[in-house]
């Protein structure tokens, strides 16, 4: 038995080092169900952390989220009032955060996946601990030292290896944890400086250029309407936002998408033509 | 005999079971020798399969140390490889 064998070698010779310090193993099994008790906390503070992050991640997105469809909007927006450049510039935005929401995604089910392995580690820990507890007693109870000694070998290299075992799926969770509000710090720090925008933050400059068009746009239809009241013109045609042709061109906007004729936004990330879902 | 997956517990596997664990066991040492990554998550993701399909997991307060003990699922071949070190990866 290679890999399986030498694993547990590890763990056994682990917990041997630890009853080879022993001189009262009363005294052993009482410290050691402190450090079982202590792992146990350890473990549930670690699947708090890991829910906290996790709850994080979850805001970032539905933040990022709300974005991306503000941008589907303003895209549609822009078609519907002839600026194809804006709603150009609306999808390749979009793209961006399209790349980030797949990558705060993945990282959101790899934090679920953690949270699930911790909680289930502190359960079987928790049921562990209350077995080794009862031993424990029983073993001081009816304490020679020649029985017990095979009795206390016995419960302490069970005990030793789950906690081995627990302790580095702690570890594990943590790295994977640090890592990940690194990176919803990133977003955090792009959203403070406006790189991405805040949904619930000040207007950007496609809106503003939408907003001012909107307005340009009403006084003309202001006009054309007085000018056909006064027998100067024909009657205004109202632009409809909701209008199925609207919609019909803001769908296929994507595709008809070539390059980029020009620059792409200032982005933090890397930008692709086109508003790929 | 008991195994232990990582991070998922202890399953009891009967002796008759065994000797498929140690074919499936020798493809991940000799992948690891290799440097062979994608060869080793098939071989380890084999042999864990393999464990939770023969084998009949423990109650959740046994006391039994395990005879056999293999790494996490999600475990790459670095992190298998300071496993079997030294020092080992499992915490004091």
């Amino acid at each position: 038995m290679s890999v399986m064998k030498r694993m547990s070698m590890i763990f056994k010779s682990k917990a041997n080092k630890a009853l080879d310090r022993m001189e009262d193993p009363r005294e052993t099994l009482d410290y050691s169900y402190q450090r079982q008790l202590e792992m146990l906390q350890k473990v549930r503070r670690g699947v708090a952390d890991v829910a906290t992050s996790r709850k994080r991640l979850e805001l970032q997105i539905q933040q990022l989220e709300r974005q991306h469809d503000k941008l589907t909007e303003q895209g549609r927006k822009a078609l519907q009032v002839g600026r194809e450049d804006l709603a150009r510039e609306a999808l390749q935005r979009r793209a961006g955060l399209d790349t980030q929401l797949a990558d705060l995604r993945t990282q959101y089910e790899n934090l679920q996946s953690e949270e699930e392995k911790l909680t289930l580690a502190s359960q079987r820990l928790q049921a562990k601990v209350d077995a080794f507890r009862t031993r424990k007693e029983t073993i001081k109870a009816t304490y020679t030292a020649a029985e017990a000694q095979t009795k206390i070998n016995e419960a302490f290299a069970g005990i030793s290896e789950e906690m081995g075992d627990v302790g580095l799926a702690i570890q594990r969770a943590e790295e994977k944890t640090e890592n990940m509000k690194a990176r919803a710090g990133a977003i955090d720090e792009l959203l403070a400086s406006g790189a991405l925008e805040d949904f619930s933050g000040p207007r950007d400059d496609i809106q503003a250029e939408l907003d001012r068009m909107g307005a340009t746009a009403g006084v003309e239809l202001e006009l054309e309407r007085m000018k056909a009241e006064l027998g100067q013109g024909p009657a205004p045609k109202q632009l409809d936002p909701g209008a199925p042709q609207g919609q019909a061109q803001a769908e296929q906007a994507p595709q008809q998408q070539a390059a980029p004729q020009q620059p792409p936004a200032q982005g933090p990330w890397p930008q692709q033509p086109g508003g790929a879902q | 005999m008991i195994v232990r997956i990582m991070g998922e517990g202890q399953l009891d596997v009967s002796s008759a079971d065994l000797a498929s664990l140690q074919e499936l066991d020798g493809a991940v040492e000799a992948a690891i020798e290799a440097g062979d990554e994608p060869a080793f998550r098939s071989a380890l993701h084999a042999l864990l399969d393999n464990v939770r399909a023969v084998g009949k997991p423990l109650p959740a307060d046994s006391l039994e140390p395990s005879e056999l003990i293999l790494p996490p699922a999600d475990s790459d071949m670095d992190e298998v490889r300071k496993m079997l070190g030294d020092e080992g990866l499992i915490p004091d």
